[in-house]
């Protein structure tokens, strides 16, 4: 006689969680493909186009110099205004807090600016300067400054007090100070304002080039629009879509071997 | 006689503003002197201004006025002139969590620019001799408190500082574990020649390590000065223990 199956859930009950785990992961997207294309059948292509010609595009984007050129140069614009911003912000968190002064002078410009709309910074940044890379730049920096600055503020202002004690008994030079102890204290405050600006950017740099610039993602997506091309609106917004799932699953990665220190609770949240 | 190697004279520390009536008064105008090789047991209640006179012997805090001196040197304004001369072991066992245990007992070496084959030598016998062979690569969340505060320990011993410095550091262990670390801090600050002040609130604890129990009172001052020895009868350390309870009692 042989044992039912529900006498050995091990192996073949795991599988079926995880089978269900990412089943629950892609229908929504399924979903939505689906009605995508039933929709195809029934409108314009310029309203509705068929998933096959959006891949299609999408396929002759990464394909071809000159159109990857320009997702790359999206890319390094994003990664550059965001590394700006990050030193400038970390560089100002560290003054803040350093200086009760400094931080009553600061904080109240930096909420401001937190209330200038990303399109104001992209008329001043027209304004203010002539070539096309500085525009961008400063329009990434302004719009990610802010919340960079007050991320790591958090951050530094959240370290434990008697951690920091014990450090300083010590009695470490400055470098090491900030080797051994407050990078790796700040650091998962940092990769999660990463994550965020980096939505926020990728939203940003299309504005800023939609407007100001002479090629990008952003560029030509005002391309598709004159032309009333759905399909390679799509193509060019999924371009960036993909850069920003591949850069979250890289800081992830990250974090996964940078706090591998961290203790798991089996009774999670 | 040679000089104390630390001392403290007429030192006072308030916090709040000086002078007003919110100020409140942790040290009053105390006088202690600590011999070299000397293992003080600092005794009082809660709340006397235990940890800071440890602040400021340590170097973490400035006294309101008096003068600290340690090994002739103001601990406070000359902070970096310790480094490698002082450690501390602190109430909780502070380890840094993104360190493994090993790592935890290299960083004050590393402070001290000590070659890495050297501290990692260094910090694995210190291990060894606080039984904690085998969790060396174990970061803090995997060790019990008791092996956690063995890595604190060796992490003080480890850069062989001359002066010691204790904040209740077995007060959150268990009896048991307790002694037994009490037991082995002191053989090991024996062997090694230290000079060792120990802040405790437990009567019990002052009395199996000090070769010199302080009590003080509050806000800190001294209320009684007790020498001590290993030899000290049963007899005359009950008659002590008595002694102390009178004085914190008052």
């Amino acid at each position: 006689m042989t044992m039912p199956e529900a006498a050995t859930p091990g192996t073949s009950g795991w599988s079926a969680a995880i089978g269900r785990r990412g089943l629950t992961y892609v229908l929504p997207f399924v979903v939505v493909a689906g009605l995508w294309q039933i929709a195809s059948l029934f409108f314009p292509p310029f309203l509705f186009p068929s998933l096959v010609d959006v891949f299609k595009r999408c396929f002759d984007i990464l394909t071809s110099w000159s159109q990857l050129a320009d997702v790359l140069a999206t890319v390094g614009r994003i990664l550059a205004g965001l590394a700006g911003a990050f030193i400038v912000g970390a560089a100002l968190a560290v003054l803040m807090v350093r200086s009760r002064a400094v931080n009553d002078f600061l904080s109240p410009i930096l909420t401001l600016f937190q209330g200038i709309p990303a399109l104001s910074w992209v008329v001043f940044a027209i304004i203010w300067f002539h070539g096309i890379e500085p525009r961008i730049f400063f329009i990434m920096v302004m719009t990610t400054l802010p919340a960079f600055t007050f991320q790591v503020l958090s951050a530094l202002q959240a370290m434990s007090r008697d951690l920091m004690e014990m450090v300083m008994s010590f009695r470490p030079t400055r470098t090491k100070l900030f080797r051994v102890m407050i990078i790796p204290a700040i650091l998962p405050d940092i990769l999660t304002a990463w994550k965020v600006n980096l939505g926020n950017a990728s939203r940003v740099v299309v504005v800023a080039e939609l407007v100001g610039a002479t090629g990008g993602v952003g560029y030509e997506l005002l391309q598709q629009q004159q032309l009333f091309d759905m399909a390679g609106a799509l193509a060019w917004t999924l371009q960036l879509v993909f850069f920003v799932l591949i850069a979250q699953a890289v800081l992830t990665f990250i974090e996964s071997i940078a706090f591998k220190y961290r203790a798991v609770s089996e009774r999670s949240l | 006689m040679s000089p104390p190697i630390i001392s403290l004279a007429q030192v006072s520390k308030s916090f709040g503003k000086s002078g007003a009536s919110s100020a409140y008064v942790a040290v009053d105008r105390l006088d202690l002197q600590v011999a070299r090789g000397q293992l003080l047991a600092l005794l009082g209640k809660t709340g006397c201004g235990k940890s800071t006179i440890f602040n400021m012997i340590a170097g973490l805090t400035e006294p309101t006025s008096g003068t600290v001196t340690v090994d002739g040197k103001n601990p406070f304004r000359e902070f970096d002139s310790f480094r490698g001369k002082m450690a501390i072991v602190f109430q909780g066992d502070r380890l840094l969590p993104w360190r493994t245990a090993l790592q935890n007992v290299e960083l004050g070496l590393e402070m001290l620019d000590v070659p890495v084959g050297e501290r990692r030598s260094t910090a694995l016998r210190w291990l060894g001799t606080l039984g904690l062979k085998g969790h060396e690569h174990d970061y803090p969340h995997a060790l019990s408190g008791g092996m956690r505060q063995r890595v604190s320990i060796a992490r003080a011993f480890a850069t062989d500082a001359n002066i010691l410095l204790c904040d209740e550091p077995f007060s959150a262990l268990d009896e048991m574990t307790g002694r037994t670390l009490r037991a082995e801090f002191v053989k090991l600050v024996r062997e090694n020649g230290k000079t060792a002040v120990f802040i405790t609130h437990s009567i019990n604890e002052a009395l199996e390590i000090g070769d010199r129990i302080v009590v003080l009172r509050r806000p800190a001052n001294i209320a009684i000065d007790l020498p001590l020895t290993t030899t000290t009868p049963a007899a005359e350390k009950e008659a002590i223990r008595t002694q102390i309870q009178t004085a914190l009692a008052a």
